[in-house]
């Protein structure tokens, strides 16, 4: 099945080896970002390769009083689309961010506040053209358990998986379906300064792992794999022992 | 920021140095304002020094295909693309490279700023001659357009200028057609350096491509015997059962680490070339043979640049002047034998008259490139003595290859210097884009 997605967040590094998946197979494209000026010669690259329809287009996580006439607007400027792909994030500085009112509200309201409100709006058009949809939202395996490094993003992102499993829940009965992305670490610009990594993957890999779990349908996706036995064993240790771990 | 070791494809010198990559055009612009010495960098497929610097910017990013006129064969893309993906998006659609160096791994911005040449620039010269125009980002911030025609001092700055003149953002480069992925190769046999000499010299003039490979560890009357490699584009209809616009695969074997620096010595070299030399029975022999094998054979191994050990190697690339360059290459390699260095590879080509930019390399001769173990260092004097031969013969050493030559000898090597400095000073005058090779040579 192939259609016209629309990508949120499309200048990410996963966004984009997405963008290249889904256009290998068939799909046109809308690339939503800010300075989405930027984006020109990746659509030019796309068009030229692989003879897609490819649109970009503004878009701004923190506008988030213009994402209910979003869908709207979408479709009259550049026609229907049938899968929204919402990558989107921020990670944020969790040292500044303990004392910053500024960067807390940034980083929820980008990772979960505005995921949550523009994926409502478009869940709601997708349900209401009665057709074959799909929503992938990346998440994040920080979602699972909060840690000291990075609270504020997990927290946020955990909300986002929870709000997924919702939606889920709601769309089950019609013909839209959901996948929960949780990426380890992935070399990107957002982790180029982080230290401590390990297991990092590259967007390319998960990439194809996400389209591989969208087309079986998946619910949620630990790409790579291993990170789901990973989280599995974080998750298990008592809080009276994990409160005292330097995670 | 922190600074990482980072090193050309020679692995020597290995210096630290801070890291950026730039992602949009934008980017460029950025880097370029906030003033601070800088190079370009692209693959680092050049082998020595040329692209490294304390600071050095990434474009591989920017490497997305802009335009294509399947009418013309015009490509517009951005420099940090490879040229292996560029074959990607063209062969498909029966169009090739206008100019294949030895590997598919350099940017084309890199290729570029190195004008590189491949086996057929005795007849058509190197990329430069394929380039039709250039997007850069000047030291000012400013994006400015160079060809032959607008900005055109500009345009024969950048064309083998080093990466020293600006970022080049986009190129717009002419592609060949073709309709096949094959080569028609024929290969001679030859006994003796001066039959090698002539054989490139006169049959190879009428292939599209040359290239001789050279046995210098042989001795006596066999000193200096080979192979001539001459190939042509198949057409579609020569294939037999091939699939005709079959592309490279894109993975290979790869070696996982450095061999111990004993691994290549001259018994090593000397039996591999025999093998080399003999595999062929006949002195002359035609097949057809995939461009991935005709034109990239290291690529087959990645990483194969380890085989030399950890302390690398050097590539020595000259070009001597045809009239009597058969003679200095012969000099050369005779005191190459007598000193007991063992080059581990020697290619002898012939390049033509097509003239690049102000700093390319080629020139109508005979060009020789001879790897090199670095080992103790002791090969880098002895490699400076020949400096002075090819200097003596009008000849010159190749930038991209190079991580030893002395100012004095490069700027007796270079007659477009001058000119290039007085270029260079009006584009870059606060001298932002540098390289450990150019604060070296005194290129700017």
């Amino acid at each position: 099945m192939t259609g016209r997605a629309l990508i949120l967040g499309a200048k990410s590094a996963i966004a984009r080896a997405i963008a290249r998946g889904l256009s290998e197979e068939g799909w046109d494209l809308i690339l939503a970002a800010r300075e989405s000026g930027r984006l020109e010669p990746f659509a030019s690259d796309i068009r030229l390769r692989t003879q897609r329809q490819v649109d970009a287009v503004e878009f701004d996580a923190l506008a988030d009083a213009s994402f209910s006439s979003l869908p709207a607007s979408l479709q009259r400027n550049f026609g229907e689309f049938d899968l929204v792909v919402l990558v989107f994030g921020y990670l944020g500085d969790q040292q500044r961010a303990r004392r910053d009112t500024a960067e807390i509200e940034k980083i929820l309201r980008t990772n979960f506040t505005a995921a949550a409100i523009v994926l409502s709006h478009l869940a709601n058009y997708l349900v209401e053209r009665g057709k074959p949809g799909g929503i992938i939202a990346v998440s994040s395996v920080a979602g699972d358990r909060g840690r000291q490094s990075n609270y504020f993003y997990g927290a946020a992102k955990g909300a986002l998986t929870l709000f997924l499993q919702g939606l889920r829940n709601r769309l089950a009965r019609t013909r839209v379906h959901v996948l929960t992305v949780k990426p380890g670490f992935v070399h990107t610009p957002m982790t180029a300064d982080m230290e401590g990594m390990f297991l990092v993957a590259e967007p390319e890999r998960v990439a194809g792992d996400i389209l591989r779990a969208y087309k079986k349908r998946r619910d949620v996706l630990y790409t790579p794999w291993y990170w789901r036995y990973i989280m599995l064993l974080v998750k298990c240790i008592p809080e009276c022992v994990f409160k005292r771990l330097q995670l | 920021m922190r600074k990482y070791p980072i090193s050309g494809w020679g692995l020597y010198p290995i210096v630290k140095a801070c890291k950026s990559k730039a992602c949009y055009s934008q980017d460029l612009v950025d880097f370029a304002l906030r003033k601070k010495p800088m190079l370009p960098q692209g693959n680092c497929r050049s082998y020595g020094d040329a692209c490294l610097f304390d600071r050095v910017v990434s474009t591989l990013p920017l490497n997305h295909l802009l335009s294509f006129d399947p009418t013309t064969g015009i490509l517009c893309a951005e420099a940090g693309i490879t040229l292996g993906e560029i074959i990607r998006f063209a062969l498909p659609r029966g169009w090739f490279l206008p100019v294949a160096p030895g590997t598919k791994f350099p940017t084309l911005g890199g290729c570029i700023a190195a004008d590189v040449h491949g086996k057929n620039h005795h007849g058509e010269g190197a990329i430069s001659s394929f380039v039709v125009q250039l997007d850069m980002v000047l030291a000012n911030g400013s994006q400015v357009r160079c060809s032959p025609r607008t900005n055109s001092d500009l345009f024969r700055a950048t064309l083998g200028g080093m990466g020293l003149t600006g970022f080049i953002y986009a190129v717009a480069l002419r592609l060949r057609k073709v309709s096949s992925a094959y080569i028609r190769v024929r290969s001679v046999k030859t006994t003796s350096l001066a039959e090698t000499c002539s054989v490139l010299e006169e049959t190879g003039a009428g292939y599209l491509y040359s290239v001789a490979w050279v046995d210098c560890l042989s001795r006596g009357g066999r000193f200096g015997r080979g192979l001539v490699i001459l190939g042509n584009h198949a057409p579609a209809d020569e294939l037999g059962s091939n699939t005709p616009l079959r592309l490279h695969s894109a993975r290979k074997p790869f070696l996982p680490f450095h061999l111990p620096r004993l691994a290549i010595n001259r018994w090593s070299v000397r039996i591999f070339n025999a093998f080399y030399y003999h595999k062929q029975l006949r002195r002359s022999g035609e097949a057809l043979v995939h461009y991935d094998r005709f034109f990239f054979p290291l690529d087959a191994v990645g990483h194969w640049n380890r085989i030399y050990g950890r302390r690398g190697f050097l590539q020595y690339q000259f070009v001597v002047p045809l009239a009597g360059g058969g003679e200095i290459v012969k000099e050369i390699l005779r005191s190459i034998a007598t000193s007991g260095m063992a080059p581990s590879l020697a290619v002898l080509k012939i390049l033509g008259p097509r003239q690049g930019g102000l700093l390319s390399f080629p020139m109508p001769g005979y060009t020789m490139a001879l790897d090199f173990q670095v080992g103790d260092g002791a090969i880098i004097p002895r490699l400076r003595e020949l400096d002075e031969l090819v200097l003596q013969a009008g000849g010159r050493i190749y930038l991209a290859k190079d991580a030893i030559l002395q100012r004095p000898n490069f700027e007796a090597m270079y007659p477009g210097l001058e000119e290039f400095r007085r270029i260079k000073r009006r584009y870059d005058p606060e001298n932002l884009f540098r390289s450990h090779q150019s604060e070296r040579l005194g290129i700017s």
